[in-house]
C-alpha cells in the first residue's frame, strides 16, 4: 500500500501527487517509470517518475486525466493509498556532457522531461527546452522548467502563450539560426516526437523520443510493449523507454495504440455512471436520512 | 483392504468432467478429480512394487507406492503428509505435471494395462487435506538465523522455498508481478489450475514461515550486492525464469489482434479481462483466433479464447503433426472434445490486416523430415503450397527466451548466449557467483513446472550446505 501525501491541480484535468514509496525513491532516475495498480479490479498502467525523493521517501507523479483509471486517480485525496506500486522500471535516460541538448516536452510530456532536464543542466550542458500545448493553461511546468534548463522556449496552438504555433517551428528556427545541438530529446505525443525526429532526421540530430506504449507487466514478460526500432523488436519496458526516434516506426505504434479505445471508452463510461450513481445514493441518504 | 488378483486387467478408474459442450464456454475446472471411493478404488491397483519405478520417474521423487497405499486404506491426510514430504504443491503438480511421461510412465502395470492414475490421486489427495482443513500445526524447526532470499515466486522459487523453510532458514520470497505464483497465475488457465488450489498451497508455504514480498522487481529496486550486504541475506536463489515472448519474425506482427500467448493469458488470468468491464483490464472482442503453436501455453490460449463470451472459432496452427505436439495428452484430448481447430503441418509467412487489425494469416504446408536434435521430426515447407485461414486475431504461443533484468544489473552471474544463467555444479545449482543459485527456465529455457520444483529443491540442498559450512 503506498499512501498519497499531497495532491495539486495543475492544470485542467493535470494532477501532480506526492507518493510515499521509499524502496523505489532510492532507486529511480530520470527516465524511469513505475507501473501503479489503484486497487484489486484495477488495470496495470505505466506512469513516468518525474522526481524522486530518496531521503523523503516520496515519488513524484503526473496524472492526466483520459481514461477510468487516471480519473479515477484524480478522484483520489492525501492519505488515499494505491493498492501497487512497481518500479523503477525501464533504463534511465543517459545523463553526460553533450554540450548542447534541446529537450521538447509536449503538454503532459513535460512533466516526464523535466527530470532529464534538470539531470542534464547539473551534467554541465546547456539546455534549450521548448514546451508546447493547445493553449497557455495547459503549459505545465514552465517555472519548474526555467529552473531546470538554461533556456525555456513556449509554443502553443492557440498563441495564447509563447510562440503561436508547434514546438517544431521553434526547434527549426533554433536549427536554422545554426545553434550547434548536439542532442534532442523528446517527450509528448506521438505525433509530435513522430514531427521532431523528421525534422531533426535530415540534420543528423541525434533524437531521443520516449515511448509510453500499451504494457502490463513492465518486465519484458508480455510483450505488448513492442516497437519496431530500426526494423527489430524491441520492448518498450525492458529495451527503452527512449529510442533512436530517426528508427522509430511511429505509424506502427500509432496504429497499435488505438487498440482499446472503444474499451477504455467502456470502462470510462460505466465508471461515471456508476460514481454518479452513488453520489445520489449519498445525496438521498442525506436528504431523507 | 482389497487387492486386485490382476491389477493389470482392471481398467483405470477416470475422473468425471465437465461436458464439452458445457465447460466450451466456462472457467470452471474441466476434471471434476475423484471421489473418495474412486481414489480408494484406483490407489487399491498399485502392486506396492519393492523398488518402484514410478519414483524414478517423478522429478521431486514423491514416495508415491507409500501415498497411495494411504489412499487404498482411506487415510487420506496421512497421504498428504506423505507427498508434502517431498512436493510443497501437490493440488499444482497434480493437476499439470505431463504424468504420462513421468511417473505414471514407469508405472509396472502399465506395461500390461493402464498405468497407475498417480496425477489424479495426487490431486484428490491435495484436495482432500484442502476441504478437510487438516491445518495440522506444521512442527516448528529451531531457526537457523540464517536469511535467504528467493527471486521469483514461480514453481522454482516455491519449491526452493518450501525446502529451506523446513530446514530452519528464514526466507524471503521477491516477486515482480502483484500476485505470487508466476506462470501458475499469469500463464495457466482456471479452468486448468484453479486459482482457490494455488492459494491454498501459497498459504501452506506460508505457514512454513515463508514471507512474500510483491511488486519487488529485483535488478531494479534491489541489486543482488544490496541483498546480501545491506540487507543480510546469507545466500540468494535465482527463479525468475523464461518470461521473454518469443515473436515469429514475419511481417504483420504488430498488426491490433496479434498478441503474445503471454499477454494474452496475462490479461485473463491475472488481470481478468474476461470480467471487463467489471475489472478495468479489456481484452478486445475478437470473434476467430488463430493461435499458433502446440504446447501446452498454445493449448491454454486456444481453450481459453474459447472460452470468451463472443469467440466464434478457434484454429491451432502447428508446424508437425498431432504425434509430436508437445503439449499434455489430456489438454489435446479436452481440447478436441471442446472443438478447437487443429491445423497440422502448417506454418504462418505472413499476417494479413485491414484498417490496422488482422484479417487473414498465409501459412505455408509443411511436411516431416528426419528427427532433429530434439528427437522430433524436423518439418520443412512445401513449395507452393501458401493458403490463408480468414481470423481476426493471432495468439503466437512459440514460448520465451529468458528475462535479462537481473544478469542485466549484476555482471558476476555469467550467462551462455542465450542468457540462461550457467550453474557450475548442476546437483546444487550453484552460480559463477559465491552463494548466488539459480534454477528452472532461467537455467534451462523453457520447460515444464516440476522440472523447475526438481531445480529448486537441489538448489535448496546447495544453499542449505553454503550457510550452514561455518556452523559446527
Amino acid at each position: 500500500m503506498f499512501k498519497i501525501l499531497k495532491k495539486t491541480e495543475l492544470a485542467p484535468q493535470v494532477f501532480r501527487y506526492l507518493l510515499n514509496a521509499p524502496d523505489i525513491a532510492k532507486k529511480a532516475l530520470p527516465g524511469q517509470f513505475i507501473i501503479i495498480r489503484l486497487d484489486e479490479i484495477g488495470e496495470r498502467i505505466p506512469l513516468t517518475i518525474s522526481d524522486a525523493d530518496p531521503i523523503q521517501g516520496t515519488l513524484t507523479l503526473y496524472v492526466q486525466v483520459i481514461g477510468k483509471t487516471s480519473m479515477e486517480m484524480s478522484r483520489m485525496k492525501v492519505d488515499d493509498f494505491i493498492l501497487d506500486v512497481v518500479g523503477p522500471l525501464g533504463n534511465p535516460s543517459l545523463i553526460d556532457l553533450f554540450g548542447t541538448v534541446v529537450l521538447v516536452g509536449g503538454g503532459f510530456g513535460i512533466a516526464a522531461i523535466h527530470p532529464i532536464a534538470s539531470a542534464l543542466t547539473q551534467a554541465g550542458n546547456k539546455t534549450l527546452s521548448i514546451l508546447g500545448a493547445r493553449t497557455k493553461e495547459l503549459v505545465i511546468l514552465e517555472k519548474e522548467m526555467s529552473v531546470a534548463s538554461t533556456k525555456v522556449h513556449v509554443a502553443t496552438d492557440d498563441g495564447t502563450h509563447g510562440t503561436k504555433g508547434l514546438v517544431t517551428d521553434i526547434l527549426l528556427k533554433l536549427i536554422e539560426k545554426k545553434e550547434p545541438i548536439d542532442r534532442v530529446i523528446a517527450i509528448g505525443p506521438l505525433i509530435m516526437m513522430k514531427a521532431v525526429a523528421d525534422l531533426t532526421r535530415p540534420h543528423k540530430i541525434p533524437t531521443l523520443v520516449s515511448m509510453n506504449p500499451i504494457m502490463i507487466d513492465g518486465t519484458g514478460m508480455c510483450g505488448a510493449c513492442r516497437v519496431t526500432v530500426g526494423g527489430k523488436m524491441k520492448f518498450a519496458c525492458v529495451d527503452g523507454p527512449e529510442f533512436d526516434g530517426h528508427e522509430v516506426d511511429f505509424q506502427g505504434l500509432l496504429n497499435r495504440m488505438n487498440t482499446y479505445i472503444p474499451e477504455e471508452a467502456e470502462a470510462k463510461e460505466k465508471y461515471l455512471k456508476e460514481t454518479e450513481g452513488k453520489c445520489r445514493i449519498a445525496e438521498i441518504v442525506q436528504i431523507y436520512g | 483392504m482389497k487387492k486386485y488378483a490382476q491389477p493389470y486387467k482392471t481398467p483405470r478408474t477416470h475422473a468425471p468432467e465437465q461436458n464439452p459442450e458445457k465447460r466450451r464456454k466456462n472457467f470452471q475446472e474441466v476434471s471434476l478429480g475423484y471421489t473418495p471411493a474412486m481414489a480408494q478404488l484406483e490407489a487399491s491397483r498399485c502392486i506396492q512394487c519393492k523398488k518402484p519405478k514410478c519414483v524414478i520417474g517423478c522429478p521431486v521423487r514423491v514416495a508415491i507406492p507409500d501415498f497411495l497405499e494411504q489412499v487404498a486404506k482411506g487415510n487420506f491426510l496421512e497421504a498428504a503428509h506423505i507427498i508434502k514430504e517431498s512436493n510443497p504443491l501437490p493440488g499444482v503438480t497434480g493437476r499439470v505435471c505431463p504424468q504420462e511421461d513421468q511417473c505414471e510412465k514407469h508405472c509396472v502395470i502399465g506395461i500390461k494395462g493402464e498405468p497407475l492414475a498417480i496425477g489424479k490421486l495426487e490431486r484428490f489427495v491435495a484436495d482432500y487435506e484442502r476441504t478437510h482443513q487438516d491445518l495440522k500445526p506444521i512442527e516448528t524447526v529451531p531457526s537457523t538465523g540464517k536469511k535467504i532470499a528467493i527471486i521469483g515466486a514461480g514453481p522454482a522459487g516455491l519449491a526452493t522455498a518450501g525446502d529451506l523453510a523446513k530446514l530452519g532458514h528464514e526466507v524471503v520470497i521477491f516477486e515482480a508481478l502483484h500476485k505470487p505464483g508466476g506462470v501458475l497465475f499469469y500463464g495457466i488457465p482456471e479452468f486448468r489450475l484453479p486459482k482457490e488450489i494455488l492459494e491454498a498451497e501459497l498459504d501452506y508455504l506460508k505457514r512454513l514461515g515463508v514471507e512474500i514480498k510483491v511488486n519487488y522487481v529485483i535488478g531494479k529496486i534491489k541489486s543482488l550486492d544490496e541483498l546480501m550486504k545491506e540487507d543480510g541475506f546469507n545466500a540468494i536463489f535465482i527463479g525468475t525464469g523464461a518470461g521473454l515472448p518469443y515473436f515469429l519474425d514475419i511481417p504483420g506482427e504488430n498488426l491490433n489482434g496479434v498478441y503474445s500467448a503471454n499477454e494474452f493469458l496475462t490479461r485473463i488470468n491475472l488481470m481478468h479481462a474476461w470480467e471487463f468491464p467489471v475489472f478495468d483490464t479489456p481484452i478486445h472482442h475478437h470473434k476467430i483466433f488463430a493461435v499458433i503453436g502446440g504446447g501446452n501455453t498454445a493449448l491454454d490460449a486456444a481453450r481459453t479464447a474459447l472460452r470468451l463470451a463472443t469467440t466464434e472459432k478457434v484454429m491451432l496452427v502447428y508446424r508437425r503433426s498431432r504425434e509430436e505436439l508437445p503439449a499434455r495428452k489430456e489438454e489435446i484430448e479436452h481440447a478436441e472434445a471442446e472443438g478447437i481447430e487443429f491445423h497440422y503441418l502448417a506454418s504462418p509467412i505472413d499476417i494479413k490486416g485491414t484498417n490496422g487489425w488482422v484479417s487473414k494469416i498465409v501459412c505455408e504446408k509443411m511436411e516431416l523430415g528426419e528427427p532433429d536434435a530434439s528427437g522430433r521430426k524436423q518439418p520443412h515447407s512445401l513449395h507452393n503450397s501458401a493458403f490463408t485461414l480468414t481470423t481476426d486475431s493471432v495468439i503466437i504461443a512459440l514460448g520465451s527466451g529468458v528475462n535479462p533484468l537481473i544478469a542485466k544489473s549484476s555482471s558476476d552471474i555469467k550467462t551462455d548466449h542465450h542468457g540462461h544463467i550457467e550453474v557450475a555444479d548442476p546437483n546444487i545449482n550453484l552460480t559463477s557467483r559465491p552463494g548466488v543459485f539459480a534454477g528452472g527456465d532461467i537455467v534451462t529455457g523453457a520447460a515444464t513446472v516440476i522440472s523447475a520444483m526438481e531445480a529448486g529443491k537441489k538448489a535448496a540442498q546447495g544453499i542449505h550446505q553454503y550457510v550452514m559450512k561455518f556452523e559446527v
